[in-house]
């Protein structure tokens, strides 16, 4: 009787401790999102939020200084358009290859392929753009630096690929097998069937792989770091150098005073990273949804 | 006319949904569709290809570069000279610590809420706010965590830069990758098993403790696995919370700093000039074959056990 009951105590503890680990999930987003806004929130005591979302100077370290990351939001934003511009074709086109083209042997190939290719810690592959891509743009278009927007686009979007294709991937694999037999016992070619039947039942999938590829590249951040330059200016062309938002936290918080302004405008420029994916996160997860209802 | 036409040939709306007129007599020229299809295949491979190649490209590259950087004393000394000379040992131990740290936080932590969402729960309010805050751990980028770790662990809990603290936000950031491993894993034991242990008269917990955990472990190791090759190679978290520049000795304890693989080649490839090609792409391979290592290790355990699987 009394292990009976030492059962049913323990069976009662256990449950209450699996349901707090489940808890701690939501407990941690909230706890990310404090911790930057206690920090963050003090740079706001030096500078405006107008000053600071839409100056055009990022001078940390002068006197006084200037917190204007308007440049840095732009850089990430030219970089990832540009790592876009490369990834959405290259991505989409290969998920449907793999999906629904490649003979199983060659698909197998091939998803190995990208697997390995996700795997590659980011630091490798900002090491590869330094040293093999960046002198290879800047012999190419003939620039005194091969550290480029361009250069952290083309890394970028071989970062975001990954995602956008196996996303792509599982949401062509998810359309029923009787829409292609239907469209193909009507007549209509292979590549008929795919881009008029399989790629539009598909669509929410791919746009919200495309989202989260979005999501990747904007935090991105050593890769970056190490093959855009690093200039904080507003961008004007893919041939220069720019600096993201991922790359100012990385280079400058091991130089700051901890509790100086700097410190506080780094954190701050956490929670512009932080909102951002956020955002693109949540309505891809919307896009999802929605689109298994249908 | 029309009508019958139609119920004749119910094909020709399709053909001219799918853009042509099949009685229109070539007014306007059209390749044949099989044509469209080849071409249309032919730069569908090639899309699949450039994919590939930058995996061709970087392991290239770094094999060719760095292989002959690999020696026994590469591996065993500490870096000398400015770090131009010697080897990497610090920073192989300093990321082995790591990896250790950060799977003994996360495994228990995710293992559990997996259980929780698919053993202790249906699908209810909570459960779907659960799995909303794992995908958006998923997108929080890396560097975000490494604010986030500086922010409660380092400096809040005055754990200093110090491996804990560093494995701590390592852990965090794998979670996601973690639950939803495992979670695959739980889902994959047939109901039946669950079924047949609570028949028997086997409380939730022994169930899940003695028949649903055992035949999901494979399942769950191949999640862990892969999540430490991630903590492996990281660098923007660990940049803030543990990552020592220059440390030849060796971490004495939980609360000292530590040389970490990724970030001593982002030091000696960005922040210190003239170190030697070698010695850069050396470190890049050893930490690529610790990673893909793991991943390898990750994906033949899973092959294994599909095989072994009965049910």
């Amino acid at each position: 009787m009394a292990t009976k009951r030492a059962q049913s105590i323990w069976e009662f503890l256990i449950e209450r401790w699996i349901l707090l680990n489940g808890i701690a999930c939501i407990v941690l987003v909230i706890l990310i999102f404090l911790f930057l806004l206690r920090e963050g929130a003090s740079a706001f005591r030096f500078t405006s939020l107008k000053d600071f979302l839409w100056g055009q100077n990022w001078y940390p370290v002068s006197d006084p200084p200037r917190f204007g990351v308007l440049p840095l939001i732009l850089g990430s934003l030219l970089v990832t358009l540009g790592a876009l511009l490369i990834s959405i074709p290259l991505g989409i086109g290969s998920a449907i290859f793999i999906s629904e083209v490649a003979p199983s042997r060659i698909r197998d190939w091939l998803k190995s392929g990208v697997e390995l290719l996700a795997a590659i810690p980011s630091i490798v592959i900002g090491f590869i753009g330094m040293t093999v891509l960046a002198p290879w743009i800047k012999d190419l278009f003939d620039l005194p630096t091969g550290l480029t927007a361009l250069t952290g686009s083309i890394t970028l979007a071989f970062m975001a690929m990954p995602t956008i294709v196996s996303i792509t991937e599982d949401a062509l694999t998810a359309v029923p097998i009787s829409y292609r037999e239907a469209s193909l016992a009507l007549g209509a070619t292979r590549w008929q069937t795919i881009y008029r039947v399989v790629v539009p039942s598909a669509a929410s999938g791919i746009l919200a792989a495309v989202m989260l590829g979005v999501g990747r590249a904007i935090g991105e951040t050593m890769a970056v770091m190490m093959v855009t330059g690093n200039a904080a200016v507003i961008p004007q062309s893919f041939l220069q150098p720019v600096r993201t938002l991922t790359a100012t936290i990385a280079a400058e918080m091991g130089e700051t005073v901890h509790q100086s302004p700097h410190y506080f405008a780094l954190f701050a420029i956490g929670i512009v990273l932080f909102v951002i994916t956020y955002l693109i996160n949540v309505s891809a997860g919307f896009v999802i949804h929605r689109g298994k209802k249908i | 006319m029309k009508d019958t036409d139609e119920a004749l040939f119910p094909s020709d709306r399709i053909q001219e949904r799918l853009g042509k007129n099949p009685r229109a007599g070539g007014q306007r020229f059209r390749l044949p569709p099989q044509i469209t299809e080849r071409i249309a295949f032919v730069l569908l491979l090639m899309a699949a290809l450039t994919i590939l190649l930058p995996v061709v490209i970087i392991l290239g590259v770094i094999l060719a570069q760095g292989l002959p950087a690999i020696r026994w004393d590469f591996l065993t000394e500490a870096p000398r000279m400015g770090m131009k000379e010697g080897g990497i040992f610090p920073a192989i131990v300093g990321t082995f610590y790591l990896v250790l740290g950060t799977i003994l936080f996360a495994l228990p932590l995710g293992v559990f809420a997996a259980i929780y969402l698919t053993e202790y729960s249906r699908e209810n309010f909570l459960t779907r706010w659960i799995r909303l805050a794992i995908f958006n751990l998923a997108g929080v980028p890396s560097v975000v965590y490494g604010l986030f770790g500086l922010g409660l662990f380092v400096i809040f809990l005055k754990m200093g830069a110090s491996i804990l603290a560093g494995s701590l936000t390592l852990a965090m950031m794998i979670l996601p990758v973690i639950i939803t491993a495992s979670e695959e894993a739980l889902l994959a034991v047939p109901q039946s098993f669950r079924e047949a242990s609570l028949a028997l008269g086997a409380t939730r917990w022994q169930t899940i403790w003695k028949v649903v955990l055992p035949n999901a472990l494979p399942g769950i190791l191949t999640g862990a696995i892969l999540g430490i090759g991630r903590a492996a190679g990281e660098t923007a978290p660990i940049l803030f919370t543990v990552a020592a520049f220059y440390l030849p000795q060796l971490p004495r304890s939980i609360f000292d700093q530590a040389m970490a693989l990724p970030y001593h080649l982002y030091v000696i490839s960005t922040q210190i000039p003239n170190v030697r090609m070698e010695t850069k792409a050396g470190t890049a391979l050893v930490l690529l074959l610790l990673v893909l290592g793991m991943n390898l290790a990750a994906i033949v355990i899973r092959s294994r056990f599909r095989r072994r699987k009965k049910w």
